[in-house]
């Protein structure tokens, strides 16, 4: 049951509270698709975005319409009480003393535990700073889950910049425990974090390479991250890097049939339009399980599923 | 060691914290928050011979003992520490130090970018998820921090 948790860091959830959330999830696509239902009617959610969002927030948002509740919010952090100078933990206080679930998104780290200590209703986070961003995983997970029907065995990539991107961190975590097999590949200079790394490797074998090429036929799942420019000193150097790591029909050929292409968007040039149209792309259907995804949560967290 | 090569005079009733890596005795006053206002005799050997390990710190605080707290927290820098109860110059009781398995508000949390650094009315925590070497992770924002780290952050 997880009515009344607070879903701060994906290790908040044990793994047979993940599936569950998966069985609701699926439960929720027809109705994420446009058939409302009354099941959180009276509910009122606040999403503090202090850190700008489109996805999640929206995502966030709809979730709780579509399942009949309302939501408060703020349109921009500047013109709240926290540009006073009020703290993050009376902020809370005040906002929970009106609302019956709380998700957050802050720049500092660990904001939303801070939250969670403030406030009596159940905190999810959305994003704080560099650190965590459980839901995103949880969507990730159930594309995988919903796509392949497991997760265990599974051959899963994870390309690009592995160093900086958060959300790509909490996921390599989450696979480790559900016993993924994992492959890294990464430009030199954007490896996974040794801290990560070593977690993981007390679970499962890590595989890391810098070529896509010479794994990409092993795969069963491919999750894309951006390599932001600003990563490299010489815009050469990033062009290069770039180049070798674009996903595009010709590098696909050596993909399994089966293959899904996951990616947490937005994308800038590391998939090629033209791979919209295979059934390798699963990034557009994945940022939609956003939604279901949050239905679950929010319907769980506030003890109706 | 011999009584008349000692260079600090035994004490007659306190503590006697002893093994302390050489140079981190002037932490360890301040994981006990002895400071200006301390109101009893306070010896500090700093890099002393030692029969064990080369070279060692050594405190000795008159009319004090600590609590298994306290203890507790040199541990996070000094493991191999050893405290000795002191009672009428004798030696009472005699203790490894061992870290806890949770710290609050001894240690600030080494991300510039965490929420205990803001100005919010938290003290910072942290689970220690490994003992030897020691290894401590905050709360809050998951960051992990070593010995080196642990010790430039002492509040």
């Amino acid at each position: 049951m997880l009515k009344g948790k607070d879903i701060t860091t994906i290790r908040d959830l044990s793994k047979k509270e993940i599936f569950e959330i998966f069985e609701v999830a699926k439960e929720m696509v027809p109705i994420a698709k446009g058939k409302s239902i009354d099941l959180l009617r009276g509910k009122i959610l606040a999403t503090l975005f202090f850190e700008p969002s489109t996805r999640t927030r929206f995502s966030f948002e709809t979730a709780m319409h579509r399942l009949g509740g309302d939501v408060i919010s703020f349109a921009d952090p500047k013109t709240t009480s926290i540009s006073k100078g009020e703290t993050l933990a009376d902020t809370i206080r005040i906002v929970d003393s009106y609302s019956d679930v709380i998700v957050i998104r802050h720049s500092y780290e660990g904001a939303a535990k801070l939250a969670s200590k403030f406030a009596d209703h159940p905190v999810i986070n959305a994003g704080d700073g560099a650190g965590q961003h459980p839901t995103q995983t949880l969507l990730d997970l159930f594309t995988i889950w919903s796509n392949l029907g497991k997760i265990e065995n599974l051959n899963i990539g994870l390309l690009g910049d592995l160093k900086y991107g958060r959300t790509v961190h909490s996921l390599a975590l989450a696979l480790a425990d559900f016993g993924a097999n994992l492959y890294m590949i990464s430009p030199k200079g954007l490896e996974m974090p040794e801290h990560i790394t070593r977690e993981i490797n007390e679970k499962i074998k890590i595989k890391k390479s810098e070529n896509l090429l010479s794994v990409i036929g092993d795969l069963d799942v491919l999750y894309v991250t951006r390599i932001q420019k600003e990563r490299f000193p010489d815009i050469n150097e990033y062009l290069k890097i770039a180049g070798s790591y674009r996903i595009d029909l010709s590098i696909l050929e050596k993909a399994k049939k089966d293959l899904i292409i996951l990616h947490p968007l937005p994308r800038i040039d590391e998939i090629s339009p033209e791979v919209d149209y295979t059934p390798h792309a699963k990034y557009f259907e994945q940022a939609f399980n956003g939604v279901p995804v949050r239905m679950a949560i929010l319907s769980m967290v506030m003890g109706v599923r | 060691m011999q009584e008349k090569e000692l260079k600090i005079e035994k004490i007659r009733n306190g503590t006697v914290i002893d093994h302390i890596p050489s140079g981190m005795a002037l932490k360890v006053l301040k994981i006990l928050n002895i400071d200006e206002n301390i109101k009893t005799t306070v010896s500090i050997g700093i890099h002393v011979m030692s029969k064990k390990s080369g070279f060692k710190d050594i405190v000795k605080i008159e009319d004090r003992y600590l609590a298994s707290k306290e203890i507790a927290k040199i541990a996070l820098i000094a493991p191999n520490a050893t405290v000795n109860k002191i009672k009428d110059y004798e030696v009472v009781e005699k203790y490894n130090v061992v870290p806890p398995s949770e710290i609050a508000g001894i240690v600030k949390c080494s991300n510039p970018a965490c929420v205990t650094n803001a100005n919010e009315p938290v003290v910072p925590e942290f689970y220690v998820i490994s003992t030897d070497p020691i290894r401590i992770k905050c709360k809050y924002c998951e960051r992990e921090m070593e010995r080196e780290d642990i010790i430039q952050h002492i509040i």
